[in-house]
């Protein structure tokens, strides 16, 4: 089996008194995409900025691409490329002089020309970066994470805030780089970006690795469930809606009732039934087929995004 | 070597687009060159040429101001985030910025004096060679005095304060706006431990006696050696990160920067050096003034005169 490319062992990262990582470990191979999964303030940043050479450690080890980053930054920085979170350029600044400008920190590095067109940045080529879109912005960020032709790109939320539209149009991005075999390590909280992206995602919750696999591998684990949603005019016991036929777990989110069931048809109807005896009414129901957010739900009783 | 060249044009290039650079870096030192020389000097030749040490000496040491404002900008909005994950170091931003600055405050100066010497028509402009090299060093240690300002500052507000605190000394205490010989002993003494003092009185001498880097060794050494520890200390306190904070004790360090002037105020304090060459220098500046008005004025000519009359020139 071939070395990973990334290996990371208990890694620890504290702030203070805030141990904001605390002993994750996974691996990642050459040509995967690979997601760090999980809510705002879970850990996954400060784990990709380790990894980057950002910042030490201060437990654990990681390796990337054959560099201790705490030891080797410097030397790491050659190999790998990163758009960061809330990171910025000078706000007068051109598109193509920051191409230029990132291209001549390396030896070895692509051709501006070449990126700009490739990220479809020609028209801005000389738009300094405040006339940019948020869009634009990332495609950009993106750009000159690949200007060095790195061995591994991370990127960090990279299309958080983004519109519905450029979101996806950062997804066709990552997917043509993931066609290139490029070794990428993303970080997300949003579940269609991990499931559409990403070869394996580890999924992250109060700087700790709380499941692992392929997207498919982890939803099966949680028993490949349907996920339906409902509102009700009065509440009900968990216990009660747990106990009904065909649903496998139930649990109140936000003011709704989140029921994990396996024969959705029949959970349906043994709701209805168990609703009329109560003389209670369904003020809403939704259903969604089984996704990462069963999984986090499931592992933490959370949503994702709470 | 390569970083740092090209983000020394980077930066050249970003000041050039600013408009506030313009007002800071052109408008505002030429308003105080023609205020010097137009109205405090009556563009009388030789008080525009003992306020031109005064006035370059504004310009150097506001270099701070800029250094420390852009950097502290930079880091707070990511900007050096961007930076840090690629090959690029502290050192080559820090250098960047100190190479960069004194590029742009170049230009300003070489204005001011072609100004003084063809539009005020001052007799000298001194030892030129002099003048540069205090320049030169004026510029870079100020500018690296801005850098370990924003190295210990975690907003752009707290950089302002301190800014403040320390520009006011500087102007008002060096010589720079109110005549050094004008001030108080106690004041005065006081004045000589501040490095502005030192860039002030030896831009004084290189152009009013034409001195030379042995007789300014001693602030050139001073101020070397000052730009040497500010960009140590600034180096080593150097934050990529918006939200990383400087430890309180680092900010002990930064006292450090002030040991070259200490020890050399104190010598100066009790060897009495710069108070009297500042007093001599206007003595003497009095005594060329005079001599040169006496050599323009018109030989008086023998007209007869009624007897018991004298000549009054006066009434000429």
């Amino acid at each position: 089996m071939p070395e990973p490319v990334i290996r990371v062992e208990n890694l620890v990262k504290r702030y203070g008194d805030v141990e904001a990582v605390r002993g994750v470990s996974f691996s990642v191979s050459e040509g995967e995409v690979f997601g760090l999964l999980g809510p705002n303030g879970a850990g996954k940043t400060s784990t990709i900025e380790v990894l980057e050479g950002l910042r030490n450690a201060d437990g654990g080890t990681a390796v990337v691409c054959g560099f201790d980053p705490g030891k080797d930054a410097a030397a790491l920085k050659y190999v790998i490329g990163a758009a960061l979170q809330s990171t910025a350029l000078p706000d007068k600044l051109r598109v193509m002089e920051a191409l230029r400008l990132f291209a001549s920190f390396y030896k070895v590095h692509k051709d501006p020309e070449d990126l700009l067109k490739r990220f479809g940045l020609e028209e801005k080529r000389n738009a300094f970066y405040s006339q940019l879109s948020g869009g634009q912005k990332q495609r950009l960020a993106l750009a000159i994470a690949l200007i060095n032709d790195p061995k591994v790109v991370f990127l960090d939320e990279p299309t958080a805030g983004l519109d519905p539209q450029v979101r996806r149009e950062i997804y066709d991005i990552i997917e043509e780089l993931k066609r290139d075999k490029k070794t990428i390590v993303l970080t997300t909280h949003y579940i269609e970006e991990a499931e559409r992206l990403c070869d394996r995602v580890a999924i992250i919750d109060h700087g700790k690795v709380i499941s692992q696999g392929s997207p498919h591998e982890l939803k099966q684990s949680s028993g490949d469930k349907t996920r339906i949603e409902v509102r009700l005019a009065r509440p009900e016991t968990d216990a009660t809606l747990k106990n009904l036929e065909g649903v496998h777990d139930c649990r109140a989110l936000n003011g709704a009732y989140v029921l994990h069931c396996q024969r959705p048809p029949q959970a349906i109807v043994a709701l209805v039934k168990h609703l009329e005896t109560q003389n209670n009414e369904l003020v809403s129901l939704e259903i969604f087929t089984p996704s990462l957010e069963d999984v986090f739900i499931e592992l933490t009783g959370r949503r994702l995004r709470d | 070597m390569n970083h740092l060249m090209i983000l020394t044009a980077m930066r050249v290039r970003l000041a050039l687009r600013n408009k506030m650079f313009f007002f800071f870096s052109l408008v505002m030192p030429m308003v105080f060159f023609f205020l010097y020389a137009a109205v405090f000097a009556k563009s009388n030749p030789y008080a525009v040429a003992a306020l031109l040490g005064p006035v370059l000496g504004l310009n150097v040491m506001g270099s701070f101001w800029g250094l420390s404002a852009a950097l502290v900008m930079f880091r707070e909005q990511g900007i050096l985030r961007r930076f840090h994950v690629s090959p690029v170091t502290p050192v080559d931003m820090l250098l960047s910025s100190i190479f960069a600055n004194y590029a742009l405050a170049l230009p300003t100066i070489v204005i001011e004096l072609a100004l003084a010497k063809f539009m005020f028509h001052v007799p000298s402009l001194g030892n030129l060679f002099s003048l540069w090299v205090m320049m030169t060093i004026g510029i870079i240690s100020f500018g690296s005095l801005g850098l370990v300002i924003a190295s210990v500052t975690n907003t752009m507000q707290e950089t302002q304060v301190l800014n403040q605190l320390i520009w006011l000394p500087f102007i008002f205490l060096s010589g720079a706006t109110i005549p050094f010989t004008f001030l108080s002993k106690t004041v005065q003494n006081i004045a000589l431990f501040l490095p502005a003092t030192y860039l002030v009185h030896s831009l004084k001498k290189s152009i009013l006696e034409n001195a030379d880097l042995p007789q300014l060794l001693m602030p050139l050494g001073s101020l070397t050696f000052w730009f040497i520890l500010t960009l140590f200390l600034s180096s080593q306190l150097f934050r990529w990160e918006p939200e990383a904070k400087i430890p309180r004790k680092a900010k002990l360090y930064v006292a450090a920067t002030a040991i070259p002037f200490l020890l050399l105020g104190l010598w100066e304090a009790k060897s009495g050096r710069v108070i009297a060459e500042e007093n001599m220098t206007i003595q003497k500046l009095d005594a060329a003034e005079k001599a040169e008005k006496d050599k323009s004025q018109p030989p008086s000519k023998p007209e007869s005169q009624p007897a018991g009359q004298t000549s009054s020139p006066e009434k000429h």
